[in-house]
């Protein structure tokens, strides 16, 4: 699969710190990106980068092959973390407006414009000003300004914040729809729930240095354990006997007396299939799965393995 | 039409359209036009027909009257004192101007009795009128003829005239025409504070909006800046030519009325040094003293003629834009770096003290346009909008015209360069008071 986007080897300082040391990034074309990472770790410098609102010191990005330059802002979509829109000023006029900055001509921009405003069901908003309307309205005014141009490139900044979860669901649906129809995305979060549901591959950013990436699939492999759970029937010590040579137990509970449910470590070298052999014959197995960790699991474990210092960057996160 | 064309228009329309601009565009011309016509009609507002009736003891005015004017009439009729007091109220005069017959020889005053207090004017009028007469009466009582003295005393104007190396004239300094040069300065002055907050305001307003990120990912921050500079001048623009056709259109009828009772005045004038000629000294005094007043009015209008109009406008249009295009990226600089206005107050002072400097040179050059002051302040970028827009009407050798301009171009680039530089960076940073130091190096980011 061709990358949409390559970042290669990107540098950037401000005055005392470094908030993005040599990080390079590959995004497949029509997939859903997940750009990680704890505060400060640089991710908006690298979406900021991308957006080609600031440039970088050192390293090149590369959208469909050819280097950044300004045209590209009209195949991106940008919904920035901290985002507004001008208050005092009629919806159907801003949108229009934002539109065209993007390059637009007026009447596409309107023709669309209706489309989306009656998917949304938001018929009435045209000439209502922002100011006029909740803060979940205007965030989904928010979104349609940021596709309406049919980008390209989406590159969505905490996305989901802000919004009640029906919306949340409305977005999360069109990110998908729009992924199905071509898009690539990127989507910076700290949701890894949304995360393992929505990404194809994301890259883990911290204190300003990339320290995982790949697909998730394989980065929740790749932080397997050998960790299994297991529920049965039977004696509690008679199960732990069959498992002390090849597999530790890390926990355990019970439902009754019968049943049994038990959190086992299985040693290096030994196939879960002969654990299970040894198994069998002291207790009935309901259920046997391996645990693969989640998002959340990864990213903190990753995280505080690191163990460098840094300083805090002015820039939100 | 270009990204920064969109960015102009939307800065443009949102304005022109609000209430605030609408207001004050019919206010503005309203209290112009109302404050103008004020100046013309208050001597007049003295309105109401003085029926004075004198009761001159001494003769010195029954026999010299004083003339009337348009709204003081003077009656002369037989009555004592006593009598027209008593009467007072059964007739229709307004007041009695009593001269007492030993007026002359003794110290004593005339009086003026009243039903209701007299204007200033009227009261005025019969002062100087009494003055004059009472100067005559002595003069004639002395056997010199009045008309001696009246033609003797002429008012002497002295004009002066610049000459070049080559003894040829270069142009005439008046005092009347400089007024023009300090009001096109102030004008600009104005104009730049005023339109110059809007447009660190609305940087401001982006900023804790949060649009402004969506904004700088279609174009680049200096397009947003200088797009929203020249909206707002325009705007600016608008307001004032609607001012001015306003303006215009309501103290029209007044102002030419006045201009036309002027004109009438010359004239008159006019006659009546042909009358001197022609019949020596037997013009009628009055008629010329009357005249001699409109001569200052007259004047003004002579002064205005040797006044370059053309390069008073061209170079207002340039200090006009140069300066606020100077100004306003500074004052948006100074929005893109605040979170909010009242952080404004220490980057303000730097940016208000030439421009206030500007204004309060002004005063001096007006009374020593060729001064090292007036020299350098038209040069300096900062402040030549307001002082060589003082200095114009006395005079300024075009070299001088252009090396300010010259200069004020590469001013106003180089605050818009470094407004950009700090623009681009302050507003994208949030929830950090800014400090000179940290302005300092946001200029030195790359890109």
């Amino acid at each position: 699969m061709s990358s949409l986007l390559s970042v290669q080897n990107i540098v950037k300082r401000y005055a005392k710190h470094v908030a993005l040391d040599n990080v390079s990034i590959e995004v497949p074309e029509k997939t859903i990106f997940g750009l990680l990472g704890p505060n400060g770790a640089g991710k908006t410098s690298l979406i900021r980068i991308i957006n080609q609102i600031t440039g970088p010191d050192e390293g090149k990005i590369l959208i469909g092959g050819e280097p950044l330059k300004p045209e590209h802002t009209a195949i991106i979509g940008y919904l920035p973390e901290e985002r507004g829109l001008y208050r005092k000023m009629k919806v159907g006029e801003q949108c229009v407006y934002l539109a065209r900055l993007k390059g637009l001509s007026k009447k596409d921009a309107e023709v669309k414009l209706k489309a989306w405003f009656e998917k949304f069901e938001m018929g009435g908003w045209w000439n209502k000003k922002i100011e006029e309307l909740s803060k979940g309205m205007q965030q989904k005014v928010q979104f349609i300004v940021t596709v309406l141009h049919e980008p390209k490139l989406l590159i969505l900044d905490e996305p989901f914040s802000g919004f009640d979860p029906i919306n949340a669901n409305l977005i999360k649906n069109e990110i998908l729809e729009l992924r199905k129809n071509g898009a690539t995305v990127i989507f910076s979060t700290h949701n890894m729930g949304s995360v393992e549901e929505l990404c194809d591959n994301i890259a883990l950013l911290h204190k300003s240095k990339k320290i995982l990436d790949g697909s998730v699939k394989e980065i929740r492999k790749q932080f397997r354990t050998n960790t299994y759970t297991v529920s049965f029937k039977g004696n509690m010590i008679g199960f732990t006997n069959a498992l002390w040579t090849g597999a530790e137990l890390i926990e355990h509970s019970s439902e009754d007396k019968e049943t049994h449910f038990a959190k086992i470590k299985i040693r290096e070298k030994v196939a879960p299939n002969a654990l299970l052999q040894a198994l069998l014959p002291v207790a009935e197995i309901i259920s046997f799965n391996e645990v693969i960790p989640s998002m959340n699991d990864i990213f903190i474990q990753s995280v505080q393995g690191e163990q460098a210092l840094g300083t805090k960057s002015n820039y939100t996160e | 039409m270009g990204k920064i064309g969109i960015i102009i228009w939307r800065e443009y329309i949102t304005r022109v359209r609000n209430k605030t601009f609408i207001i004050m565009s019919i206010l503005g011309p309203i209290l112009v036009a109302g404050f103008i016509t004020l100046m013309v009609w208050l001597p007049n507002a003295d309105k109401s027909e003085q029926k004075i009736m004198v009761i001159d003891e001494s003769y010195a005015i029954r026999l010299n009257k004083i003339p009337d004017n348009k709204l003081i009439k003077f009656y002369y009729p037989e009555s004592t004192l006593e009598e027209a007091r008593a009467n007072f109220y059964k007739t229709d005069f307004t007041s009695i101007l009593y001269i007492p017959y030993d007026v002359f020889t003794k110290t004593q005053s005339p009086v003026m009795f009243c039903k209701k207090t007299p204007g200033f004017s009227t009261e005025n009028y019969i002062r100087t009128q009494l003055e004059k007469k009472f100067f005559e009466w002595r003069l004639t009582a002395n056997k010199i003829d009045p008309l001696i003295i009246k033609n003797s005393r002429k008012p002497v104007s002295v004009v002066t005239k610049k000459l070049n190396e080559k003894g040829v004239e270069i142009e005439t300094r008046n005092e009347n025409a400089m007024w023009i040069g300090f009001a096109c300065g102030v004008m600009i002055f104005m104009f730049v504070l005023l339109y110059g907050m809007q447009v660190m305001r609305s940087v401001m307003e982006e900023k804790t909006s949060r649009i402004v990120e969506v904004i700088v990912s279609s174009v680049k921050p200096f397009q947003l800046m200088l797009g929203k500079i020249i909206g707002v001048a325009l705007v600016g623009v608008t307001q004032f030519i609607l001012w001015v056709i306003l303006s215009t259109a309501l103290t029209g009828a007044s102002s030419s009325f006045f201009l036309k009772s002027i004109a009438a005045d010359v004239e008159v004038m006019d006659e009546q040094q042909e009358q001197v000629y022609k019949q020596g000294s037997n013009a009628n005094f009055s008629e010329f003293k009357k005249a001699n007043n409109s001569m200052e009015a007259m004047n003004v209008f002579k002064d205005l003629q040797t006044i370059n109009f053309t390069q008073i406008a061209i170079c207002f249009l340039f200090y006009f834009i140069g300066g606020y295009l100077l100004y306003s990226a500074l004052f948006a600089a100074i929005g893109s770096a605040v979170d909010a206005e009242a952080d404004t107050q220490q980057f303000m002072m730097p940016v208000m003290l030439p421009l206030m400097a500007g204004y309060i040179m002004s005063a001096g050059i007006m009374q020593d346009p060729e001064s090292n002051i007036a020299f350098w302040g038209s040069m300096i970028p900062f402040t030549s909008p307001i002082v060589m827009m003082v200095r114009l009407p006395f005079g300024v050798p075009m070299w001088e015209i252009v090396v300010s301009l010259l200069l004020l171009v590469v001013g106003f680039l180089f605050t818009t360069w470094l407004a950009g530089k700090i623009y681009r960076t302050g507003i994208l940073m949030y929830g950090k008071k800014t400090s000179w130091k940290e302005l300092g190096k946001w200029i030195f980011y790359k890109g």
